[in-house]
């Protein structure tokens, strides 16, 4: 029972948390200064997901084949190769290195 | 005769492909989920249900983690909720794309995760944002809950889906969508300061508080530096 609490209290909070951020009227999304740090948020956003995505696991920073996948998609992006290309790229030389024992 | 359903744009069609390369990335990582929920002590059906009411990865994961370690139900919610809160900044940024009203918010809301966001802003037009967000919401959640149950029933039996490389494809996927934002010197400073920020702060605080420091570093950049860009453009470089 106590778990069936955690997995719904968990959910209504979860979901409470998702909604609260379409409760914003527009208007003060589109004055100027507030739409100038929302057009800067992508780029930070995506920046920190890659940097959790990929160096970090729990609460330790981490360094292992992810980051080779990651370089592997870097240099995929130089080249110009196509989103899937990319991703690709990145999971095939992490799963290579670590099917030679790379953790 | 028109064909209304055939992408004949290709800008929607790329938006198609990056949506679903990530889906299916991250939905066939369900399976670890399904096969944890099951070892940390959740029946088949509870680790279920938690992928379908709570759905966001980190969350669910600090959820079963704690209880798994035999902590109480407040501290697994408030863990599973700290997780959560860069959610709501998901909400705020995606407003003024989806711009839902009434009931139609209760799925956008449930929707609006890392990755739906991520391909959702890494578009320029609004029609994009909103197919990305869609095509990858819903393609996770779908993917996500069936290998959530198959994870729970088959246990290990697949295998780490690391040995695949399958959380190396979503540093990748990020770095893909990242990439394109990088041609203006702005986004690029913002970009390397959240990035070393979220990095610092990740041995020394919760789990789910860098992500929302970095955005911090965009606020502080969009206010200090005051509206030096040209006129009609963002200062990212893409037209207003």
């Amino acid at each position: 029972m106590t778990v069936w609490i955690a997995i719904v209290g968990a959910s209504l909070i979860a979901f409470a948390l998702k909604f609260a951020g379409y409760t914003v009227p527009p208007e003060f999304l589109e004055k100027p200064r507030v739409s100038r740090v929302t057009a800067l948020l992508p780029a930070a956003l995506l920046a920190a997901l890659v940097v959790m995505q990929t160096f970090t696991t729990g609460a330790n920073l981490a360094l292992d084949a992810r980051a080779a996948g990651l370089a592997a998609a870097a240099v995929a992006l130089l080249v110009r190769a196509p989103f899937i290309v990319v991703v690709i790229a990145a999971a095939g030389t992490a799963a290579a290195l670590r099917a030679l024992g790379w953790p | 005769m028109a064909r209304p359903t055939a992408p004949a744009d290709p800008a929607r069609r790329a938006v198609v492909r990056q949506g679903l390369s990530v889906a299916i990335a991250t939905g066939l990582y369900g399976i670890s989920f399904g096969a944890l929920g099951v070892a940390s002590g959740l029946s088949i059906w509870q680790t279920c249900v938690t992928s379908l009411l709570l759905f966001s990865g980190g969350s669910q994961f600090a959820l079963i983690g704690v209880l798994g370690g035999g902590g109480g139900v407040g501290a697994a919610i408030a863990a599973s909720s700290l997780l959560g809160v860069r959610n709501t900044l998901y909400g705020l940024q995606l407003t003024p794309t989806m711009a839902p009203r009434g009931l139609w918010r209760i799925p956008v809301a449930q929707f609006t995760i890392d990755e739906s966001t991520a391909v959702a802003v890494a578009q320029d037009a609004p029609e994009n944002r909103r197919l990305g967000f869609w095509v990858t919401g819903v393609g996770i959640y779908l993917g996500w809950n069936v290998m959530t149950l198959v994870g729970a029933l088959v246990g290990d039996a697949i295998g780490d889906p690391k040995q695949y490389g399958l959380d190396a494809a979503a540093s990748g996927a990020f770095l893909a969508l990242l990439w394109p934002r990088l041609r203006r010197r702005e986004p690029v400073a913002v970009a390397i300061v959240a990035a070393v920020v979220a990095a610092v702060l990740v041995p020394v605080v919760p789990v789910g508080i860098p992500v929302i420091a970095a955005a911090a570093v965009a606020v502080v950049f969009g206010l200090v530096t005051r509206s030096r860009t040209p006129d009609g453009q963002r200062p990212d470089g893409t037209p207003v």
